[in-house]
């Protein structure tokens, strides 16, 4: 298939996925914030929970650009749902998403169209005044929402072709790069204090951050037992049942991998083992004594190696003999 | 909304006006008879319902284009009127054997100016008109297209003006667009009406991209046994792309931008997800401005670096080829009588509109001075942008555009208002006489065909005759019966 058409579904589903993943830590954002716990602490306004999606997107100089002056709800809400400047806002995705879908229409499925592009109007006629009347969790829900419908469109009205795999490869790469960044921020930034951890502001905190992975009731399930850091990182690291850990999410792309990669591109395949392997393989107690943060930073960077190889092999290729031609001019 | 019981229009008007579906004395004409007869007791509430359901299908098929100069960037569907437009056997046999003469030449024209230019020679076409030409490609010269065909696609207005009086308005040799709506057109009526195909033989054209896929195949380069063919498109932000990407569906073969190709050692390939795959025919709807930066304008990025050099090489054939413009020309279209006698030793059976060339003073005075009875156009001009319906304009319009005129006067030519033919069309509440005209596609490569259909354009507004889907045109199925 032409890897313009595989880049842009690729990326369709990337921008749904990653809508419904800031949707996800708004809702938990704003929960946090209505706890009655304040947490700010001189020279630390990034425990502030609004700082949270800013600093998980890396978009915190972008926000400040902006919106200079002080961090309020409003303005990140703003930024960060309707702003279409800012590209990871919702308002952005959508859009983004949408236009990837009309260039390559004729690559999927009229029901996969005629939902994105529902989606994309309804959004259009919301905005910000409209949202915080009708209430946030319920406009986060409905994100989420429609983005669980298109996948469920995507799925059951698919042809099983290349471009399938490329659709759902874009999913689960965003997926997992957003679960691994999540993690990352709640282990490192969130905490004022050693001496809070373990501490009431520390279990909600982790709550939160599994209820925003849809993971809590898994967790209660899988534990039958108080929140404890170090299972929360094998839930969302190393269990492959639980569907947003960053196994299960290596489940899926090692297996669009395997299956679409040929001869020529088993350097994509074998850079998806190896991390497959990492985390099939791999222990909660390696995690620990490596430091959370140290582990999950490896694994950023593997991913962004591994979606490097996927782009320069698949989605934007640059060949030899094209790289010959251009020098010859 | 409708009054049930106001008189119902019946497109009968006393004019000079030549009714498609009337004659004079208000009887309808014998092939239109099986269609009265099932429209006659079809109530308005009936065909306000199917022109409902037309115009949700559409929206809902994204059937769309995009009007240029609109700010809002909408993406609009173009009307679909419910009453098709029908024609004798004998009347398409007209048309077909006239259109496919008119291409033969215009295509022998092409290969002689690019070669030998006889036509020159022979003193028929002053030089000027050629080589001072932008349209008109030097590049071109002394190159030969495979199976020497230059105009695969090619688009002829016709309007009608009585039975069997046809004239062609222009020659679309480019990258002439449209032939979606005359495919979806008839899908949509055999989905609204699917008793009136039962009742009446109307010859399927379904078999168009059949046919253009076939022809395309027919002109890859020699020795290749099994080629690949791509429609390049701008890409979604052009008007047409909706049909970019419908005909490629339709043909089975990839729908491919500028970017997505590249040029190595002068062939051309595409970047697949297998890595580079080797095109052999490309149907390009891109202007020959736009297709390779290298040759043409070095702006374009539209284009692919050394599309040309490949093709001059012999390694990709382009559909159309470069340099067709010269042919479909205004200032050109006037000659095309002396090129059917020239090149193919017949009489036309598709006459010209009579065309005043505003190069020539004596045309450029009595113009000036019948501005409101005249039709003037820029030579150069498509789509019903950069032209004046005298009759239609105000005294002010009029004025302005002959300060435009006279500003470049060889820029335009003029013609007569035609009395266009009209067609019964479904105006909301009732049924009205609209002006039409019709676009079929002459497909050349193996032969010179065309499929038994075309696109027909009516102007909606009352007594308009700007067809143009951009200033206000709707379409209509066209219905060619079988004998």
């Amino acid at each position: 298939m032409l890897s313009r058409v595989a880049n842009n579904l690729f990326w369709m589903s990337r921008h749904i996925e990653r809508a419904e993943n800031t949707a996800r830590l708004l809702d938990v954002t704003y929960r946090m914030s209505l706890l009655p716990y304040r947490i700010l602490e001189p020279g630390q306004s990034w425990a502030e929970p609004w700082a949270l999606p800013l600093v998980i997107n890396g978009l915190a100089t972008a926000y400040y650009e902006r919106y200079p002056g002080a961090l309020g709800p409003d303005d990140v809400l703003r930024f960060m749902v309707f702003d279409a400047a800012n590209p990871s806002s919702i308002y952005a995705c959508i859009h983004t998403a949408r236009e990837n879908a009309r260039v390559v229409r004729g690559a999927i499925t009229s029901e996969m169209y005629e939902d994105i592009n529902a989606f994309w109007l309804e959004l259009r006629n919301r905005d910000y005044a409209g949202i915080r009347t009708g209430g946030l969790s319920e406009f986060f829900d409905w994100v989420k929402m429609r983005s669980h419908q298109f996948r469920g469109v995507t799925f059951g009205t698919s042809l099983r072709d290349e471009g399938y795999s490329f659709t759902r490869l874009g999913t689960f790469i965003e997926r997992a790069d957003n679960t691994a960044r999540l993690l990352d921020v709640k282990y490192h930034t969130l905490l004022p204090s050693v001496a809070d951890v373990g501490g009431a502001v520390d279990y909600y905190q982790w709550g939160a951050l599994l209820r925003s992975l849809s993971a809590f009731d898994a967790y209660r399930k899988v534990y039958r037992d108080v929140i404890m850091p170090r299972r929360v990182a094998e839930l969302l690291i190393l269990r492959d049942d639980v569907p947003r850990s960053l196994h299960a999410c290596m489940n899926e792309i090692y297996e669009i991998l395997r299956d679409i990669c040929e001869s020529s591109s088993r350097e994509v395949e074998r850079l998806a083992g190896e991390l497959h392997a990492q985390l099939y393989y791999g222990r909660t107690e390696q995690i620990i004594s490596l430091g959370l943060h140290e582990y999950l930073m490896g694994f950023l960077e593997k991913l962004g190696a591994l979606n490097d190889e996927i782009n320069r092999h698949f989605l934007v290729p640059v060949y030899p003999q094209q790289q010959a031609a251009t020098a010859r001019r | 909304m409708i009054n049930p019981a106001a008189k119902r229009d019946d497109g009968v008007r006393p004019s000079t006006v030549y009714n498609e579906m009337y004659d004079e004395a208000g009887a309808v004409h014998p092939h239109y008879a099986a269609y009265a007869e099932w429209l006659a007791d079809k109530p308005p509430e009936y065909l306000l319902q199917k022109q409902r359901e037309a115009d949700i299908l559409y929206a809902r098929l994204g059937i769309t284009f995009a009007v240029y100069g609109d700010e809002t960037g909408v993406e609009r569907s173009i009307p679909f009127d419910i009453i098709p437009r029908i024609l004798r056997p004998d009347a398409w046999k007209i048309i077909y054997d006239g259109t496919c003469q008119r291409v033969r030449a215009l295509n022998a024209f092409l290969k002689d100016i690019y070669h030998d230019q006889e036509i020159l020679r022979a003193g028929l076409i002053p030089e000027q008109h050629i080589f001072a030409n932008r349209l008109y490609r030097p590049e071109m010269r002394g190159f030969d297209v495979p199976g020497d065909v230059y105009i695969h696609i090619a688009g002829i207005d016709i309007v009608k003006t009585g039975q069997d009086a046809f004239f062609v308005l222009e020659d679309n040799l480019r990258t002439p667009s449209g032939v979606s709506y005359m495919l979806e057109n008839r899908k949509m009526m055999m989905r609204l009406f699917p008793e009136l195909f039962s009742r009446m033989a109307v010859a399927p054209i379904d078999h168009y991209t059949d046919v253009l896929l076939d022809n395309l195949r027919a002109v890859a380069p020699p020795g290749v046994t099994n080629p690949t063919v791509a429609v390049l498109t701008p890409g979604p932000y052009n008007s047409a792309y909706f049909e970019h990407a419908f005909l490629a569906q339709q043909m089975g073969v990839e729908l491919v931008e500028g970017q997505d190709l590249f040029v190595a050692q002068d062939a051309v390939f595409m970047r697949t997800t297998s890595g580079p795959q080797r095109v052999d025919v490309i149907y390009r709807r891109i202007d020959d401005d736009f297709l390779d930066p290298l040759a043409f304008r070095p702006d374009s990025v539209l284009g692919v670096a050394g599309l040309f050099s490949a093709y001059r090489a012999g390694n990709v054939t382009l559909a159309n080829a470069i340099g067709t413009g010269i042919a479909d020309d205004k200032s050109i279209y006037t000659y095309v009588p002396d090129m059917i006698a020239f090149y193919l030793g017949e009489k036309p059976m598709l006459a010209n509109v009579p065309t005043y060339r505003l190069s020539k003073p004596e045309d450029l005075k009595y113009v000036l001075d019948h501005l409101h009875e005249l039709v003037v156009k820029e030579v150069q001009g498509s789509g019903g942008y950069g032209m004046l319906v005298g009759p239609a304009a105000t005294r002010d319009e009029r004025a302005a555009f002959r300060e435009r005129v006279l500003g470049n006067p060889a820029n335009y030519i003029a013609q007569p208002t035609l009395a266009l033919s009209t067609c019964p069309t479904f105006c909301g509440s009732a049924i009205a006489p609209r002006h039409v005209d019709l676009r079929p596609y002459v497909l050349s490569g193996k032969t010179v065909t065309l499929v038994p259909g075309g696109l027909t354009r009516v102007a909606l507004r009352e007594g308009s005759l700007v067809v143009n889907s951009s200033q206000g045109g709707g379409t209509k199925d066209t219905w060619v019966l079988e004998d």
